[in-house]
């Protein structure tokens, strides 16, 4: 075992000044050389690795040493001195958190000695304790509680007045702090310091009068806030949404994925008579590693809004009524019928569907391609990326990140829109020492863990990109930039995992696609297409996209398979979300049907958007709510929300999961695909399908991608199947018969195989394998069938025009997307949608000197399009030449300076002063 | 800003002195803190930024430290030991006598402090950091006093020759 106090020698050079010595004072575990030792825990004799954690390996072979710091995700501190466990030969106790095991070792953990150890440090941690467990939120599921029980000496020779704060003190608007409780583990300011790099918190003051603080005037307005709360082993830390809402042993839980954005961290959703009170984070190691934002923590709110559309409504006498659903259906089916016998199917078209699940998905896109027979399909608004870019991309997945060559996030702000891709990018980066490569038109959340940043105008990112390729490829010499990116992946093999999303919505989508065709010369490429919408991958996959065919085949390639297994599928290509709008516009859509998506407010052309919608014939909205879209709509049809329907979902790297029902829906909505299911029947389809798990075993039957993804292989696969599971069989860990969704525990909560008892291990995996042979071969043939269409690939060839010139006056405007914008989400969560930022607009400094305007002026700002007043202030991380303004923010306005039809949107910029 | 422009240029000479940054901390804390009398919100923002963290962060290593003070504090910082010996040698007495002969006055900040290790000399306290021992209540006072007049010396609020 190497000695902990051998700290390698630096080499001082002469000369150079002190702060450029090279750093050797890290704190590091001694990890010794690679290999296997064995040592002996309370008598047994267990395997181990070089370099693992003694608290962690005790653990894992069934040991539970008692700990309130620690935790699996974070640096070992050695701060509550909580897991002293006795080593023979070793002087003193020794903390497990931060001891390595070595061969040989020989450890007590109930030892008389350990268990007085541990005695004497729980009524240390007491002494200041308050006790007040009646009416502490963490009261019922409390590690002190618990731990005390278990491990404590029961009784306390301490009798002196207890310390008392003020409490409980706000830290930020979601998270409440009562210091009273704190044990001064340091986990939250650990977390907030290495896993969100927001270390807005700190320990302040010293001994008895230690207390976690802010800085005056600056929150932990961190996105990630929630997540101390979860992790904190006392009550001292509490959220707003939940603080005496419930008690956990009110509480029943389900596993499901949060669908806010389209990561699909895997989640213990809770409720407490028929209502949603918490969402906490599952570890899932290819996922989120237990982390969620706290849009997707307390965004559950909006389920229970009391603006929620609970009944069907029927457009009568110019107003949107109540009816029966009977009838409601009846008047959708019939507008539908009306417009395909007068216009035919080109007449009717769809957005929307990337707020449902893959059963939603499918069923809609089944009903809207094999029955109405259009194309004119599409789950994004113009403001994604097309899908025969983003389902035709060589893949990545999350865990991908960790052992990449090198990262290059094209474009959008991660931190913003999938805000845990976000910490994992991170982690790769600052951790595990991945070279982190940006290309983005301003300095935003991960800029300061980039390697390099190479910086472009809004419409040069493709010709950025392509001389990035370049460099990557091996043709140096054009462009230092892109050199310097090239230079760090000297000596790394393997794959270059671009994440690719859309970072400006004013910039047309034909840069976003130039930039992926150039990366994609790369033989080593692989993309994770980030794309923030909920279920926006699965939509797309199951068919809500035009061109497409569930299953990512076109619609083409798929014509023979789908026309054996639907009946029909449309003649030709349809329209995207722009054509359809615009065809629209023009009084060429008769039917239309709006699937969860609300064009009026997030599509990035508000006056495209709202003509299309005035002037578009028949209009039914499958929705929860009344938006500036849906209450235009001739019929009304309230869904269900997540949390409150079983189903399944695809995350961004084509992860399929599945979501679970933890409420009934008040009133009498029902699950989308109920809708086009019905729908169907009342056009002569009788889809037969009753549960989502029905719907489930014939997406595998009948969409290539996700064959042998059946409600079975759902029910057991413990992270989830990454489709085609066949190229990604390795990964599936599956579980005997079924796997239960857990019960939360307190931490880390493990996906459900946890509750599989070790004993059936062997079992399962015998019959895992099983499974996934059989998975391999399943590919559903039946007699006649046509063979199995194969799966899109992107090939490239989609050029961009190179953008006008800018002139000089002009500013290039940059809108992307913010975590607490202005949908639906933040807008009915009463927690979250005090959150939501002032719309600014932001310009360098050089430019707000140029123009002559003071921080907080108002500015007249206008485009080809149309223009706004609103406030102006300089930020540095603004390019010179561009101006940023957040998208979907209340009262920005930013979509009516968008047209869709051009490559970019330039601004003028004046003061009003 | 909170430096001055000479001390400024201090400060990142400071900083350029350690391998990180952070470590810069406490030595720019006390460069703000000689120069503004006390350690103020303003310093400690600057200092975050200086040093590459967080306020939060600087604020939490400074207030570990009753050295640092975060609140107005006199020009003169009269620390009085009442530990064991100052205790039965008279620590107590020149501690309240102290307190209530310039309890109004903002030139002068009255403490009570633990063992300052002049256990030899008590009761003794500290004007500024600077050793004073053997005192009687009558003989502190005089000795302030002293220091107020200008007949003596002080060292800065940090307890740095002049």
């Amino acid at each position: 075992m190497t000695d902990v106090n051998d700290v390698p020698k630096v080499e001082r050079p002469p000369g150079v000044p002190m702060s450029q010595w090279p750093s050797a004072y890290e704190y590091v575990l001694p990890t010794g050389a690679p290999g296997t030792v064995t040592l002996t825990i309370d008598g047994r004799e267990v395997k181990a690795q070089t370099g693992d954690l003694l608290i962690k390996v005790a653990q894992d072979h069934g040991t539970y040493i008692p700990r309130f710091c620690y935790h699996e995700r974070m640096k070992p501190v050695g701060m509550c001195r909580m897991c002293l466990v006795e080593v023979e030969g070793m002087r003193g106790m020794q903390i497990s958190c931060a001891t390595v095991v070595a061969d040989g070792m020989v450890v007590h953990t109930q030892s008389d000695a350990a268990r007085q150890a541990q005695d004497g440090v729980l009524e240390l941690l007491l002494i200041n304790h308050p006790l007040d467990c009646p009416v502490c939120d963490r009261g019922g599921e409390c590690p002190l509680q618990d731990t005390t029980l278990a491990f404590g000496p029961g009784e306390s020779r301490f009798v002196e007045e207890k310390r008392h704060w003020e409490k409980p003190i706000p830290i930020s608007e979601l998270v409440l702090l009562d210091r009273e409780r704190c044990i001064q583990c340091g986990r939250c300011t650990r977390f907030a310091d290495e896993i969100a790099g927001d270390a807005l918190i700190a320990f302040g003051s010293r001994g008895a009068h230690t207390e976690v603080i802010t800085f005056p005037g600056d929150p932990f307005t961190s996105y990630f806030s929630g997540n101390t709360v979860q992790i904190c082993p006392v009550g001292a830390l509490t959220a707003t949404p939940y603080r005496f809402r419930a008690r956990p042993w009110d509480l029943s839980a389900v596993e499901t994925s949060c669908t806010t954005c389209s990561v699909h961290c895997r989640g213990a959703l809770e409720s407490s008579s028929n209502r949603l009170v918490r969402l906490l984070g599952v570890d899932s190691e290819p996922v989120n590693h237990g982390w969620l934002c706290d849009k997707g923590r307390f965004g559950y709110e909006v389920v229970h809004s009391e603006d929620r559309v609970r009944h069907p409504m029927v457009r009568k006498n110019g107003e949107l009524v109540e009816c029966s659903w009977p009838e409601a259906l009846d008047v959708a089916a019939e507008g539908l019928k009306r417009a395909l016998e007068l216009n035919g199917p080109k007449s009717v078209a769809l957005l929307g569907g990337a707020r449902g699940t893959n059963e939603d998905a499918y069923v809609w896109a089944r009903f809207a391609k094999g029955v109405v027979g259009t194309d004119n399909v599409d789950a994004q608004l113009g403001d994604g990326i097309p899908a025969e870019v983003a389902l035709g991309l060589p893949e990545a997945t999350i865990a991908d990140l960790d052992r990449a060559a090198a990262i290059v996030v094209v474009g959008l702000d991660l931190k913003e829109e999938v805000p845990v891709l976000y910490l994992r990018v991170k982690r790769a980066a600052e951790e595990l020492g991945v070279p982190l490569i940006e290309l983005a038109p301003r300095d935003q959340g991960l800029t300061r863990y980039a390697s390099t940043s190479i910086r472009s105008l809004p419409g040069e990112q493709g010709e950025t990109a392509r001389r990035l390729a370049d460099a990557l490829g091996g043709a140096r010499g054009t462009d230092a930039g892109a050199d310097a990116a090239a230079a760090l992946l000297e000596g790394r093999a393997g794959d270059i995992v671009v994440v690719l999303g859309r970072g400006d919505l004013a910039e047309s989508a034909a840069s976003t696609v130039r930039a992926a065709t150039e990366l994609a010369r790369l033989p080593q490429a692989r993309f994770i297409v980030a794309l923030r919408r909920g279920n926006v991958r699965g939509a797309m996959d199951l068919g809500l996209a035009p061109g497409f065919l569930p299953g990512r085949v076109t619609l083409d390639a798929g014509r023979e398979w789908f026309g054996h297994a639907w009946g029909s599928v449309p003649a030709t290509v349809g329209l995207d979300a722009e054509g359809i709008l615009r065809a629209a516009e023009q009084g060429r859509i008769h039917a239309l049907m709006l699937l969860g998506t609300d064009p009026h407010d997030d599509c990035p052309d508000h006056a495209l958007a709202e003509g299309a919608l005035n002037a578009a014939g028949f209009t039914i909205a499958i929705d929860a709510f009344v938006t500036d879209s849906t209450k235009r709509a001739d019929v009304f049809l309230p869904v269900t929300m997540w949390g409150e329907k079983a189903g399944s979902v695809t995350n961004l790297e084509g992860r399929v999961q599945r979501v679970g029902q933890k409420v009934s829906p008040d009133g009498t909505a029902m699950p989308d695909w109920r809708i086009a299911a019905e729908l169907a029947l009342r056009l002569g389809v009788d889809f037969d399908l009753e549960q989502p798990e029905e719907v489930q075993d014939e997406i595998a039957r009948v969409a290539p991608a996700y064959t042998g993804i059946d409600s079975t292989l759902l029910r057991r696969a413990r992270d989830g199947a990454v489709a085609p599971v066949a190229d990604h069989r390795d990964e599936l860990v599956l579980g005997p018969v079924s796997i239960p969704l857990t019960d939360a525990r307190w931490e880390p909560i493990r996906p459900g195989l946890d509750a599989v008892e070790l004993e059936d291990a062997k079992t399962a995996n015998d019959e895992a394998d099983a499974l996934r042979a059989d998975r391999l071969t399943s590919v559903a043939q039946s007699a006649g069938a046509p063979p199995a269409p194969a799966l899109h690939r992107f090939t490239g060839g989609v050029t961009d025009t190179a953008p006008p010139a800018r002139d000089a006056y002009a500013l290039r405007l940059v809108t992307g997307r913010t975590l607490y914008d202005g949908g639906i989400t933040v807008a009915a969560s009463d927690s979250l949608s005090e959150l939501v930022a002032d719309p600014v607009l932001l310009i360098s400094p050089q430019d707000r000197d140029r123009i002559g305007v003071e921080d907080g002026a108002e500015v007249r700002v206008t485009s080809a399009r149309g223009s706004l007043t609103l406030a102006v202030r300089a930020d540095a991380a603004i390019g010179t030449g561009t101006a940023y303004l957040p998208f979907n923010l209340p009262g920005s306005g930013v979509s009516d300076l968008v047209d869709l039809s051009t490559a970019v949107t330039d601004l003028r910029v004046e003061s009003l002063s | 800003m909170a430096f001055s422009d000479v001390n400024l240029t201090r400060a990142r000479d400071i900083v350029a002195r350690y391998p990180r940054p952070k470590s810069a901390i406490l030595p720019l804390a006390h460069l703000a803190q000689d120069q503004d009398g006390w350690l103020t919100a303003e310093a400690m923002e600057e200092i975050a930024v200086l040093t590459g963290v967080t306020p939060a962060e600087v604020q939490g290593t400074c207030s570990f430290y009753t050295m640092f003070k975060r609140r107005p504090c006199g020009s003169l910082l009269v620390s009085v030991c009442t530990n064991v010996t100052c205790l039965v040698t008279g620590g107590p007495a020149i501690l309240r006598h102290l307190t209530e002969r310039y309890g109004d006055d903002d030139d002068v900040t009255v403490e009570e402090v633990e063992c300052l290790a002049a256990c030899g000399g008590a009761p003794a306290l500290q004007v500024n950091y600077e050793y004073h021992e053997q005192l009687t209540p009558e003989i502190a006072e005089a000795l302030v006093d002293d220091y107020k007049a200008g007949r003596r010396t002080p060292r800065t609020i940090s307890g740095a020759q002049r």
